[in-house]
């Protein structure tokens, strides 16, 4: 998995499903403990470039490094 | 091209502001910058009062709450008694360009070595959105209802290109945002710019953030978002008006 | 005796010596003197002089310093005392030492340049939001101003309070012989923040405030236990005692002197600390005393309501305590001694 989602942090701002260029990210169907609707990646359109992590304002993102060029 | 990315050591707990709101990815900037610089377990913040207040005891480094607008007094002190340690002071427009004008320009005007980060939400968000020196014209808030009416109130106050006009021995200004990814790496740029500034003992940095506040402009997240690229940014520039002098 | 040496350069050098290493300020009559020495004594000695652009600068500035372990002072009068009151108010809430030195005018608003006992009330009981306290010390002399300085200092440490002097013009501007002490250690005090997050502190938006109260008062009570100071002279046969701190507790003195040479019976208390207030002191006191008299520059009597508070609490609530509140300078001890005349006659009436 190249994108490690913590989504009890996710607020649902939205920043990173506006700016994945993969438009792998999208918002569950099921409101979560604190509220929101957090994010999930489509990890086979994930390129794990890392700009998830880069618009995140709640830290929900790790990125592992993996996955090479596509 | 996949890199590893972590969130940084020093931000251990998840902190109570708005959906998306600036704070958290500003100090993830913060935190990232003084990771690399090797300054994480070197630095005291100063922190501001106003919705900063909400980080609480995520934040794991030296940090002392000021009172309103004061902190760039305290962090003037702080640095005098401590020249070798990063000292920065983290206060919103409020805190930093309304109740604390007098003491943010002063320590800019005595060239102070410490690195003010100002998070610019055009209001004051901790006390419900009243207006701020930096709310825009016709712009309405708590305390403009109608939209703010500047031939009475003065115009939105644009402090870095004060300081880069007027106190020129300054080491480095800047104002950045986030709303995009080039916009986030540009600003991180900035911010360890300005630190490295500090670590050199250059002298006075500032990096303002034109920031989203989705709560109190009554809009969602990525509504802020264009309105600070379609509002703010025309009349906030971003970029660098004060650079380091080359060495 | 040591050489004479003007109150606010010997306050000042006092502070040096007993380890402070910051000064933070703006001047103000009748206290700059304090600031213009430390501007070149500070850095004489390894330390920070700041020139703040106002007195809420300069007290935020010492906060900073204290926070991070540095002994720090700043010092003020009048109004530039009023703006520091926030800043005092922190110091109390983040458990800070800090000593401040409030060479006294006399007034309200801009006051004046006259020597004042008018800041007591604000002094003993906090002038900042909130409940709190700090140690107020106050000197008769340059010598114990001197004195005072390294105590304020160790007991601002050793509590985590602000200390405050508080002196009054007279003795700012006065020159008498002072000899001064041996300089102290003047690292940073440990416990404090280090840039390495050692010592990490709650920020006030988190305390637990109910808990702390308790913790607060106990500390109060425990200085109010063990550091009281006072001067006192012919409490066991006094018929009347009067009670003055500062310069016209020197001028009380010099009163008694005199009444008790014409055979009245006639005894002092000279509180040094005002807060804690010396009640230890009235314990002394003839059982059978008819009076006791507080002599003040202020315009309505401030300390007479502690004494009438002690007394009646610790003796009998129909004691009559009367208030001199000469206003402002410096009291004639021929004034007291007649005015003690006309108290004794029966012709003054008692404040409580």
């Amino acid at each position: 998995m190249k994108v490690l989602v913590r989504s009890e942090r996710c607020k649902q701002c939205g920043y990173c499903v506006a700016n994945c260029p993969k438009k792998a990210i999208s918002f569950q169907e099921e409101i979560s403990a604190t509220g929101y609707r957090p994010v999930v990646i489509d990890d086979e359109k994930c390129i794990g470039c890392g700009i998830c992590y880069s618009m995140c304002p709640d830290w929900v993102f790790e990125i592992s490094g993996e996955g090479g060029d596509k | 091209m996949a890199k590893a990315k972590k969130t940084p050591a020093i931000l251990t707990k998840q902190m109570m502001f708005c959906p998306g709101c600036g704070h958290g990815l500003v100090l993830r900037l913060i935190a990232e910058c003084l990771e690399e610089l090797g300054q994480d377990k070197n630095v005291i913040f100063g922190i501001g009062v106003g919705c900063i207040g909400l980080a609480g005891n995520g934040l794991d480094a030296d940090k002392f709450d000021a009172l309103h607008g004061r902190s760039a007094a305290v962090c003037t002190a702080m640095k005098r008694v401590n020249p070798d340690t990063m000292i920065v002071s983290y206060q919103g427009d409020g805190d930093a360009y309304s109740i604390g004008l007098a003491e943010t320009m002063n320590a800019a005007y005595r060239n102070e070595n410490f690195t003010v980060i100002a998070v610019n939400n055009t209001n004051y968000g901790m006390t419900g959105g009243q207006m701020s020196t930096t709310t825009m014209p016709g712009q309405k808030t708590t305390t403009s209802t109608h939209g703010r009416n500047c031939d009475i109130t003065g115009m939105p106050l644009r402090f870095p290109e004060l300081v880069a006009s007027q106190f020129p021995g300054v080491a480095y200004v800047a104002r950045g945002t986030m709303t995009t990814p080039a916009n986030v790496n540009k600003l991180k740029g900035y911010i360890k710019n300005a630190f490295e500034a500090q670590m050199n003992h250059e002298g006075y940095s500032i990096v303002e953030v034109l920031s989203p506040c989705p709560t109190n402009w009554g809009m969602t997240p990525l509504q802020s978002v264009e309105r600070i690229e379609k509002e703010l940014i025309p009349y906030y520039p971003l970029g660098e008006f004060k650079t380091r002098e080359a060495k | 005796m040591g050489d004479m040496m003007k109150g606010n350069i010997a306050i000042a050098e006092a502070a040096v010596r007993a380890g402070a290493r910051l000064y933070a300020g703006y001047p103000i009559t009748p206290s700059t003197e304090i600031m213009e020495y430390l501007s070149d004594r500070m850095p004489e000695v390894g330390g920070v002089f700041i020139q703040a652009e106002s007195e809420v600068a300069g007290i935020n500035m010492v906060l900073g310093g204290a926070v991070c372990g540095v002994r720090s002072l700043t010092a003020s009068s009048g109004p530039g005392m009023s703006l520091k009151q926030e800043g005092i108010s922190c110091a109390s809430d983040e458990e800070l030492p800090l000593v401040v030195i409030n060479v006294v005018r006399y007034g309200i608003g801009l006051g004046t340049l006259d020597s004042g006992q008018s800041d007591y009330h604000r002094g003993t009981r906090g002038g900042g939001n909130g409940d709190y306290r700090c140690i107020v010390l106050s000197p008769y002399s340059v010598q114990e101003a001197v004195e005072l300085v390294g105590l304020a200092f160790e007991l601002s440490e050793k509590y985590r309070m602000v200390a405050e002097i508080m002196t009054e013009a007279a003795l700012g501007q006065m020159m008498e012989p002072c000899d001064l002490p041996e300089f102290k250690d003047a690292t940073k005090m440990p416990g404090f923040i280090d840039g390495k997050h050692t010592n990490p502190r709650i920020s006030p938006l988190y305390k637990n405030r109910i808990k702390e109260a308790g913790e607060i008062k106990a500390k109060y009570e425990e200085v109010k236990a063990n550091e009281q100071r006072w001067q006192d002279g012919y409490l066991d046969d006094a018929d009347y005692v009067f009670v003055a701190f500062g310069i016209p507790g020197r001028s009380t003195m010099g009163a008694i002197e005199q009444l008790r040479a014409e055979g009245h019976k006639v005894g002092f208390i000279r509180p040094i600390t005002l807060w804690p207030f010396p009640e230890k002191a009235f314990e002394k006191v003839n059982p059978n005393v008819k009076g006791y008299i507080t002599v003040e520059t202020n315009a309505l009597g401030q300390m007479v309501d502690d004494v009438a508070l002690t007394v009646k609490r610790l003796r009998r609530a129909d004691i009559p305590v009367y208030c001199l509140p000469y206003v402002l300078g410096v009291p004639a001890m021929q004034r007291i001694h007649d005015d003690f005349l006309t108290i004794e006659a029966g012709e003054m009436k008692e404040v409580y």
